[in-house]
């Protein structure tokens, strides 16, 4: 009785375990919550030193990719990320954590041809999609201001 | 001609090669896990004082194979052929290592099967009076794995419960013409076929792997007229749990019961507290795991015969990510022990 690709897919599918999608999404939402929590605390921090609305909102950008990458380089965040899973990766901070563990890890192959060209392995697709994304509402909003 | 051919795909020595001597070594989560006491060697830091972790690895393989000509007390040097691969593009490690042993060298790439592979065509080398004395190997590093097939270390991302852990280690073993005394001999050998069933997750290789596990085993026992229940263990190479699983249930459509007599070196080598998922692979795999258990146990006549059918998914980085599916392939051997056989 020969076996058809079909058939072995769904004995495959009954033979591997899911990933827990129930438990994985409530973990997400705490920790993912829990970085926001954090993100405003560090906003409200730097209001307090006088900073303006927009400058606090950047500043708190630039704590949260410092503190995350740091945690990368101290190999703690995949450690966190292992149980926060999207978690960690959604926010900002996940974002820090694609550039700086590419960065750390190419390191062996030199500062240009390792570090610098394999940076944005992970994290490049983001920048594609998000600046191509950005000059398009750009765009339709300068159209839609014309009327 | 084809006098040492038995049935569609298996090789019958006519003078079974010997295994004088083999090493295992492993990494820091080898030693953590089950097997640690039977290591020749182990390195607590993942870069076994090296500089990279591909250096690391060649430290490795270089540690089993020097360990394993110690203990028969053969120089290096005078290998005739020296049989190894590894996981890394170009068989870097391998390469690398026999640079530094000046003896003829023959890289293999099986993937997670290539230490079953180099002890099957190493078998040959020496029942054709080609060598006198070959050393076959196969190493694998967790880290040199994970930048190649996956994400970098430091990622912050989840694996699948399907997922295994790449191990880091390395085994060799060296064989010559069977000599008087008590030792292990290979008997067998089946080159297997590459098998697809279209599985696309890289994440589930022990799906992609079982098909040609069943494949290559009941190949190997039709070839030599044998039932499981001959041999004391049918060793798999990393099938883990999802693919010991699927193994098992192939089989049970043949009507054939393979789960008193199989294991799974994937799933031997971690316990299930040490975070590996469905359990190990690599090349480093099934090598360490014979070289520290398997064979000693055949030695000292635990085990008379066993059947040692390494696995290996043959994808690249780019063929997944052009979305081929995984390809399997499996190649077995038969090992006695010299204990109690004439």
């Amino acid at each position: 009785m020969e076996l058809t690709p079909k058939e072995y897919q769904s004995m495959v599918e009954k033979a591997s375990d899911p990933s827990p999608l129930w438990k994985d999404m409530v973990v997400a939402f705490l920790s993912g919550g829990a970085i926001c929590l954090f993100g405003q605390l560090i906003l409200n921090g730097w209001k307090n030193t006088g900073l303006e609305q927009k400058d606090a909102a950047a500043a708190t950008s630039i704590t949260l990719i410092a503190i995350a990458a740091l945690l990368t380089g101290m190999h703690l965040y995949d450690k966190i990320a292992k149980h926060a899973g999207a978690g960690t990766l959604v926010p900002i901070t996940g974002f820090s954590n694609s550039i700086a563990s590419a960065a750390l890890e190419f390191k062996s192959e030199g500062l240009i041809l390792g570090t610098a060209a394999k940076m944005f392995t992970i994290a490049g697709p983001v920048l594609v999609f998000g600046i191509s994304s950005s000059v398009l509402y750009g765009v339709i909003l300068y159209l839609a201001g014309m009327f | 001609m084809r006098e040492k051919r038995r049935g569609m795909a298996t090789i019958q020595f006519a003078n079974p090669p010997q295994i004088y001597a083999w090493a295992a070594v492993g990494g820091k989560k080898e030693s953590q896990g089950p097997l640690s006491h039977a290591f020749d060697m182990l390195f607590p830091d993942t870069m076994c004082g090296e500089k990279t972790w591909e250096q690391a690895e060649m430290h490795l393989q270089k540690c089993a194979i020097y360990t394993a000509a110690n203990k028969c007390d053969m120089p290096v040097e005078r290998l005739d052929l020296l049989m190894s691969g590894d996981l890394l593009g170009q068989c870097a490690a391998s390469g690398y290592t026999a640079r530094g042993c000046k003896v003829p060298y023959a890289g293999l790439y099986g993937a997670c099967s290539t230490m079953a592979e180099s002890l099957a065509l190493a078998s040959c080398m020496v029942d054709g009076g080609f060598v006198e004395t070959v050393c076959a190997c196969a190493s694998s590093h967790f880290c040199t794995a994970e930048r190649q097939y996956r994400f970098p270390l430091a990622y912050g991302g989840q694996r699948t419960p399907t997922a295994q852990w790449t191990t880091t280690g390395a085994g060799a073993c060296i064989l010559g013409p069977a000599k008087d005394g008590a030792s292990v001999r290979v008997t067998h050998a089946t080159l297997g076929k590459v098998q697809d069933y279209g599985i696309t997750d890289a994440n589930n290789m022990g799906a992609a792997m079982a098909p040609a596990a069943h494949d290559t085993i009941r190949t190997l026992l039709s070839d030599t007229g044998t039932h499981p229940e001959d041999y004391d263990g049918i060793y798999t190479g990393d099938l883990g749990e999802v693919g010991s699983r699927l193994l098992c249930e192939l089989f049970e459509r043949d009507g054939i019961d393979l789960t008193q007599v199989h294991q799974d070196c994937g799933t031997m080598l971690f316990d299930s507290h040490q975070d590996a998922h469905a359990g190990a692979s690599g090349c480093g795999c099934s090598a360490s795991v014979l070289c520290a258990v398997l064979l000693d146990e055949l030695l000292e006549g635990k085990q008379k015969r066993i059947v040692f059918a390494g696995t290996g998914a043959l994808m690249s980085p780019t063929t997944v990510q052009q979305g081929e599916s995984v390809p399997g392939i499996c190649h077995a051997v038969v090992l006695e022990s010299g204990k109690g056989t004439n």
